[in-house]
């Protein structure tokens, strides 16, 4: 087995690069030393089998960010057969510095130019042959997004590992990269030709209309909009198809084969174990869709206009534009919002926006609030009420980054480049939601089970009892908590039901007509009668407000890997929501 | 002056970029090194980023930033 490794500045197309070469068998793995798990796949080059690895992209060999941080610690303890680096055609005249670094490593080196494709467009001119003979390394030209030579590419790395002995890196080369500016300045000038005026003339023209003083912000919201609509309109009848499918195996299938199981045993098959694969399914469609959108957004180079657009005011708050565009997707659903905070890159901030996401107001919470608002207000007050829902909903998000900006400070300047405008491809765009969906399947999807059978146990033991009954473990958790939520006007009964809520927020609804021990279609007129406007507020605030779903709280624990910074982002959105229905609650009592 | 003080439009060359070291090899990868020229394309509004381009690379960054690298604003740039 031989040991490849891809480097490139980010935004080289490394990513891309990589998929093309391993196809989809990309496993996400650790190694010796590192913190973060790495994508690795095994593949066959030639009569080689070799493990490929995709380093995080790199600006220098020194390391300033965590991930770069990470490549380096790769780069010193993992002796290796090859290094790939990655350079975009058309910004040689920063990105070839990295390859002079890399030559220096002493190990063996292949330079893959991409896009070339874009800089024969802009008219600028590569002396590959030149370059071979300055860098005394092969260089190839291509394109990794339309496969153009690829093949070369393959055959260079095949040759060069057929012969390459497994080499540690020189240590000494990581901390002096001064000294490289002078020859860089002098390998470009004698290995490209530019034209005079190089600006992209048809990049510049769109983002006078997109990054428009007055205009720009408006148009930010507009293609937000539309791109929510989009994830999620699509996104809605493919998950009621999957709801529908699974319900039909139930019946079909499930319901006859427990028919003679005793009924803990069957409860567990049917209401425990199967609810819990069905809710890790239901997000398969939202995942693949958010993910597909999220490429266009950023391969096409939007998400760095974004960043410009928001920052003077995200900035305020510790975060970056980028921030409040996962924000905005948070409203159709947490989990991918947070999936997709993977493009920053700075910890602190990631983090901090990942302890914002779960406030934004989802799908799944507005049917509950809808449900009830039109339950309980009347027609002309129902609708404020709803608005006022979600001013809460972005006053909780915002107030939290205030007060956590600076435990997680983000120690990354913002410095992004602004890529010309670009067509995604399909093929990217569809792997990626792929690689996604079975990520999130395999790490969050356990977790989402576990949670499900653990609080189908709560409201179903003991099991002679009726289900959420006040005989049940979740009744006498409810008892026991009455002191709490009683002063937040939420009685043992509603309390049952938020603990429902935690699987998913939609099934507080669900859980109410249990409860109530009424159909779903009386709901609304037993609830008026039961609970009044004061109460259903504060409790719709804390619905809004408490412990993300369980989903969301497997997907914190995938993308932060701590489980004391998922503790914190349960148990902070709980204090906070208990502290504001309180503090509505009593206010508005004494008002009235 | 510094990259900051500039207007959308202004040719620059940069003189100094003074940051602690390894913020200073960061801006340089990105393409701001002494001795380069820039041009300030946009900025944001409300303090926001500023939009430059180097070389033939554009990048945005934030005002602090802007800060510490120092300029020479050139008249009569080339277009």
């Amino acid at each position: 087995m031989k040991t490849l490794a891809i480097v490139g500045l980010p935004n080289t197309g490394k990513s891309t690069f990589f998929n093309r070469i391993t196809g989809a068998s990309a496993k996400v793995g650790n190694w010796p030393g590192i913190t973060v798990e790495l994508y690795s796949a095994r593949i066959i080059l030639g009569a080689e089998a070799v493990e490929v690895v995709d380093l995080p992209g790199i600006y220098n060999l020194h390391g300033f960010s965590e991930d770069e941080k990470v490549a380096r610690r790769f780069l010193e303890q993992t002796p290796l057969h090859l290094l790939a680096v990655i350079v975009n055609a058309t910004q040689l005249d920063r990105q070839l510095g990295l390859a002079l670094q890399a030559k220096e490593l002493g190990i063996p080196m292949v330079l893959l130019v991409n896009m070339q494709d874009e800089a024969r467009r802009l008219g600028i001119e590569i002396d590959r042959e030149r370059l071979e003979a300055e860098l005394d390394t092969p260089v190839v030209m291509m394109s990794a997004k339309h496969g153009a030579g690829l093949d070369d590419a393959r055959r260079v790395l095949m040759e060069r590992l057929h012969t390459a002995r497994e080499t540690r890196a020189n240590p000494q080369v990581f901390e002096r990269d001064d000294a490289i500016a002078a020859r860089l300045d002098d390998l470009y000038n004698r290995t490209v030709t530019q034209p005079r005026n190089l600006s992209d003339g048809l990049t510049d023209r769109i983002d006078r209309v997109l990054l428009h003083p007055r205009f720009g912000l408006p148009l930010f919201f507009l293609a937000m909009l539309l791109v929510f609509e989009a994830v999620y309109t699509l996104g809605a009848p493919v998950q009621e198809g999957v709801a529908w499918l699974l319900g039909h195996a139930r019946e079909m299938y499930l319901d006859e084969v427990t028919k003679h199981w005793g009924t803990a045993w069957r409860s567990f098959a049917l209401d425990g174990a199967f609810d819990g694969a069905a809710t890790v399914l239901s997000f398969v469609p939202i995942i693949v869709l958010f993910f597909v959108f999220m490429g266009i957004l950023e391969d096409s180079g939007y998400l760095s206009r974004a960043a410009f657009l928001m920052d003077a005011f995200m900035s305020r708050l510790g975060l970056d534009g980028r921030a409040f565009v996962m924000q905005l997707m948070g409203f159709g659903c947490n989990v991918p919002a947070l999936m997709g905070t993977r493009v920053m890159r700075s910890r602190g901030l990631r983090l901090l926006t990942m302890l914002m996401i779960p406030f934004s107001l989802c799908s799944a919470r507005l049917q509950v609030f809808v449900f009830l608002t039109t339950a309980i207000f009347s027609p002309t007050v129902a609708p404020l009420v709803l608005f006022s829902l979600y001013v809460a909903s972005f006053g909780a998000g915002f107030l939290t980054a205030l007060l956590y900006r600076r435990g997680l400070r983000n120690t990354e300047p913002l410095l992004l480049e602004l890529p010309p405008y670009r067509f995604p491809t399909g093929r990217q765009m569809l792997l990626r939601g792929w690689q996604e969906t079975s990520h999130f399947l395999r790490e969050a999807g356990p977790l989402i089970m576990l949670g499900v059978i653990l609080v189908w146990f709560l409201t179903h033991y003991p099991f002679d009892a009726a289900p959420a009954s006040a005989e049940t473990l979740a009744g006498r958790i409810a008892t026991v908590f009455a002191p709490v939520f009683q002063p937040i006007g939420i009685d043992s009964l509603l309390t049952v039901a938020l603990l429902f809520g935690f699987v998913a927020k939609e099934v507080v609804l669900g859980a109410l007509a249990v409860i109530y021990g009424v159909g779903q279609d009386n709901l609304a007129s037993v609830v008026a009668t039961r609970i009044d406007g004061i109460q259903a507020y504060s409790f719709m605030l804390f619905v809004l407000i408490y412990t993300p779903c369980l989903s969301t709280v497997a997907v914190l624990k995938q993308e932060s890997r701590s489980w004391s910074f998922t503790a914190l982002a349960i148990a902070w959105p709980l204090v906070l929501a208990w502290v504001v229905s309180f503090v509505f609650y009593r206010v508005a009592t004494w008002i009235v | 002056m510094t990259l900051d003080q500039l207007e959308p439009g202004d040719f620059a060359f940069i003189i100094d970029v003074a940051a602690e070291p390894a913020l200073r090899a960061r801006i340089e990868a990105m393409g701001l090194r002494v001795g380069k020229e820039v041009k300030v394309i946009r900025r944001a509004r409300a303090g926001g980023p500023l939009q430059v381009r180097v070389g033939l690379t554009d990048l945005i960054i934030r005002p602090v930033q802007a800060r510490m690298i120092h300029v020479a604003a050139t008249r009569g740039a080339p277009p």
